[in-house]
């Protein structure tokens, strides 16, 4: 299970590194593309090259940024709320 | 006659034969009555129908339009598609509580007036929380109390509403209103419990995760989406809606990137889709309306479908926390196409449901040239597609090899599975079919190539933040505390401090407070918090609690001497 050539096929390293360079010549074909389809902007900034892709990427890492530090204040251990009811006994 | 009759009625029927049949009967029962009352729903006609005199109203129990209509028609399809899912493997008091759960939902849609609602309602709100009882744990059980007092506390104060417009309109009427005084505001608030709306969002994490595998999917589907419809009908174009639904987005989103469990990332991505709904609501134009109808019904399919890979993934493997789980796609091939199709119609990629209906929201933000609407709903729209979208499906699926070889889904389940996958399909290339049922004429186009391009670029660099991010999203074996903690903790605290200082006191007057209140500390703990429920044989006699059903069955019997008495 662990020696890689006998896992499937799809996690092998070289099928990962396939993967991963179809990947990124999709993402450049998505913003390339722009050169040849308008893309509407309805709010101004919306319409400029490679807005969407910019945008899409931003979001994400503020968003899992925010989360990690609401997580600091937010997370507790799962048994936080079984563990005290065992602790009324 | 007929009018008089609900299509719910069929389901209510059914409810009651699947808990008394067994065997093909029940088989036959739990997939035929979602297809009748598919039938009863498209013969309704548009208006009211016949109505019944109740003290000095009248009730409505069937009106019939497009978009009562819609949304029957999607409760209708779900029952149909989770009986399917569950049949073989669900409890009969589970699948019987289901069909009347379903009926409920069903009842709501075509409730002429705000008494007929409300009843249907509180049906919704009792047979959900037998659905969720039905997980069978001693987490199902304390989860489905805590669920049961929410809703049944969102009941009471849409009452409330309701009792006041009647008395100060003389009006029963489902019309629409604006939140302007104490009335309108109480049916608001009412509502927008059901729709997992901010600050009590929490009772729909806590609760649907802890059901069975076959329990989840049911209740993914109706409560939440009722609230939607009822906004749509009574509250179309109030601005609190816009506000409150873009927190729902956002709050969803993070919660389901800090969550391990991958039902309940699923839950809390189902307040980030209604919140989409509730903003559209509040955005009020047809366009936003339809948007928030279309977007029900497609997200009502594809989160069912997110559910059902989730639960054969729990029912084969028992696991449900994504740190237990990965490397799935290896056994369960069915199952992960499954999951990835209702992940990538959750994200709204083309092709699927999401993009031809999410987007109409989105078109309605820009026609109303609600600019910050629009960004916030773009970014959400990435947002989804991280944690819904390849967070769900990357976690369970791919990731590491847990080294669970479970088998794929029974044949029952992938039917269902297989079912709802091609709907997401199809509404996602077909939209024009659909959009002929939507309830307002639709003019709006789903395929530019400037939209589809946009949208590629956003969640595919969405994807690609995902990967880079892995670090810092390695699941922890942690909850996250939401204002739950205010009554589970906080007043749960309080209440013992209160007891502890009375029972220090020791008067005789306090004595028998003490022995009040350590019943009720009694309950509370067993039903607020603590799994166990083993303690109360070990309490003094005067602490351990009653049973409350022999009291209710007491009162009833008085009350039945009471009105025979005085008919006689």
């Amino acid at each position: 299970m662990n020696r890689p050539e006998s896992d499937h096929w799809l996690v092998r390293p070289a099928t990962v590194r396939l993967i991963w360079r179809i990947f990124i010549a999709v993402l450049a074909a998505t913003v390339l593309a722009q050169l040849a389809i308008n893309v509407k902007g309805y709010f101004g900034v919306d319409g400029w090259f490679g807005f969407g892709a910019v945008y899409g990427f931003l979001a994400c890492l503020a968003m899992v940024l925010f989360a990690k530090l609401l997580g600091g204040f937010l997370k507790r251990d799962e048994s936080y709320y079984g563990d005290r009811a065992a602790d009324d006994d | 006659m007929t009018e008089l009759l609900s299509p719910a009625l069929i389901l209510v029927a059914s409810a009651l034969l699947t808990a008394l049949l067994r065997g093909h009967w029940r088989t036959a029962v739990i997939l035929l009555a979602p297809l009748a009352t598919l039938w009863a729903i498209w013969q309704v006609p548009d208006g009211v129908g016949a109505t019944i005199p109740f003290l000095d109203y009248r009730l409505e129990p069937v009106e019939g339009s497009p978009l009562r209509r819609l949304f029957a028609t999607i409760f209708a399809l779900m029952a149909f598609a989770g009986g399917l899912f569950s049949f073989r493997q669900a409890r009969w008091y589970e699948l019987a509580a289901a069909q009347a759960y379903a009926a409920g939902a069903v009842g709501v849609c075509f409730a002429g007036d705000l008494i007929t609602l409300f009843l249907y309602w509180e049906l919704m709100a009792l047979f959900s929380t037998v659905v969720v009882w039905a997980g069978g744990t001693p987490a199902a059980r304390a989860a489905g109390i805590r669920y049961a007092i929410m809703h049944l506390l969102g009941g009471v104060i849409l009452k409330v509403g309701i009792e006041g417009i009647v008395i100060h309109t003389g009006s029963i009427d489902i019309q629409p209103m604006l939140a302007t005084n104490f009335d309108t505001w109480m049916v608001l608030i009412g509502i927008l419990i059901n729709a997992a709306a901010p600050p009590v969002s929490a009772w729909l994490s806590d609760s649907y995760p802890e059901s069975s595998p076959t329990g989840s999917v049911f209740l993914s589907a109706f409560t939440t989406k009722t609230a939607v419809l009822a906004l749509i009908m009574l509250f179309p174009g109030e601005p609190v809606l816009i506000g409150v639904g873009l927190f729902m987005v956002m709050y969803g989103i993070i919660y389901a990137l800090l969550e391990n469990d991958a039902r309940r990332i699923l839950a809390y991505s189902i307040v980030n889709q209604v919140g989409f709904m509730v903003c559209a609501v509040g955005i009020g134009t047809q366009m936003a309306l339809n948007g928030a109808a279309a977007h029900a019904f497609a997200h009502i399919i594809y989160k069912a479908l997110l559910f059902m890979s989730a639960g054969v993934v729990v029912y084969r493997t028992g696991k449900t926390k994504c740190t237990d789980l990965g490397g799935l796609f290896r056994t369960m091939p069915l199952t992960t196409i499954c999951g990835i199709i209702g992940a990538l119609a959750i994200s709204g990629f083309p092709l699927t449901s999401g993009f031809t209906t999410k987007n109409m929201i989105s078109q309605a933000a820009i026609d109303g040239n609600l600019a910050i609407v629009y960004f916030m709903l773009a970014a959400a729209s990435a947002g989804v597609f991280l944690h819904a979208g390849i967070k769900f499906p990357w976690f369970v699926f791919f990731q590491k090899d847990s080294g669970l070889r479970p088998k794929d889904a029974p044949w029952n389940m992938a039917a269902a599975m297989v079912l709802f996958s091609a709907l997401c399909i199809l509404i996602g290339v077909f939209p024009e079919v659909f959009y002929r049922f939507l309830p307002f004429p639709v003019t709006y186009e789903a395929y530019t190539a400037g939209k589809v391009l946009f949208y590629l670029q956003l969640l595919l660099f969405s994807g690609l933040a995902f990967f880079l991010l892995l670090p810092l999203m390695q699941r922890t074996l942690t909850i996250s505390l939401d204002t739950d903690w205010i009554w589970r903790v906080a007043l749960y605290s309080l209440a013992r401090r209160a007891y502890a200082g009375l029972a220090s006191a020791g008067h005789s007057l306090e004595a028998r407070l003490h022995a009040a209140i350590s019943r009720i500390i009694t309950r509370l703990q067993r039903y607020l918090d603590s799994p166990s429920s083993d303690r109360a044989g070990r309490l003094e006699i005067f602490s351990r609690a009653q049973p409350i059903g022999s009291t209710a069955l007491w009162i009833a019997v008085l009350l039945t001497g009471y009105v025979l008495a005085y008919f006689l």
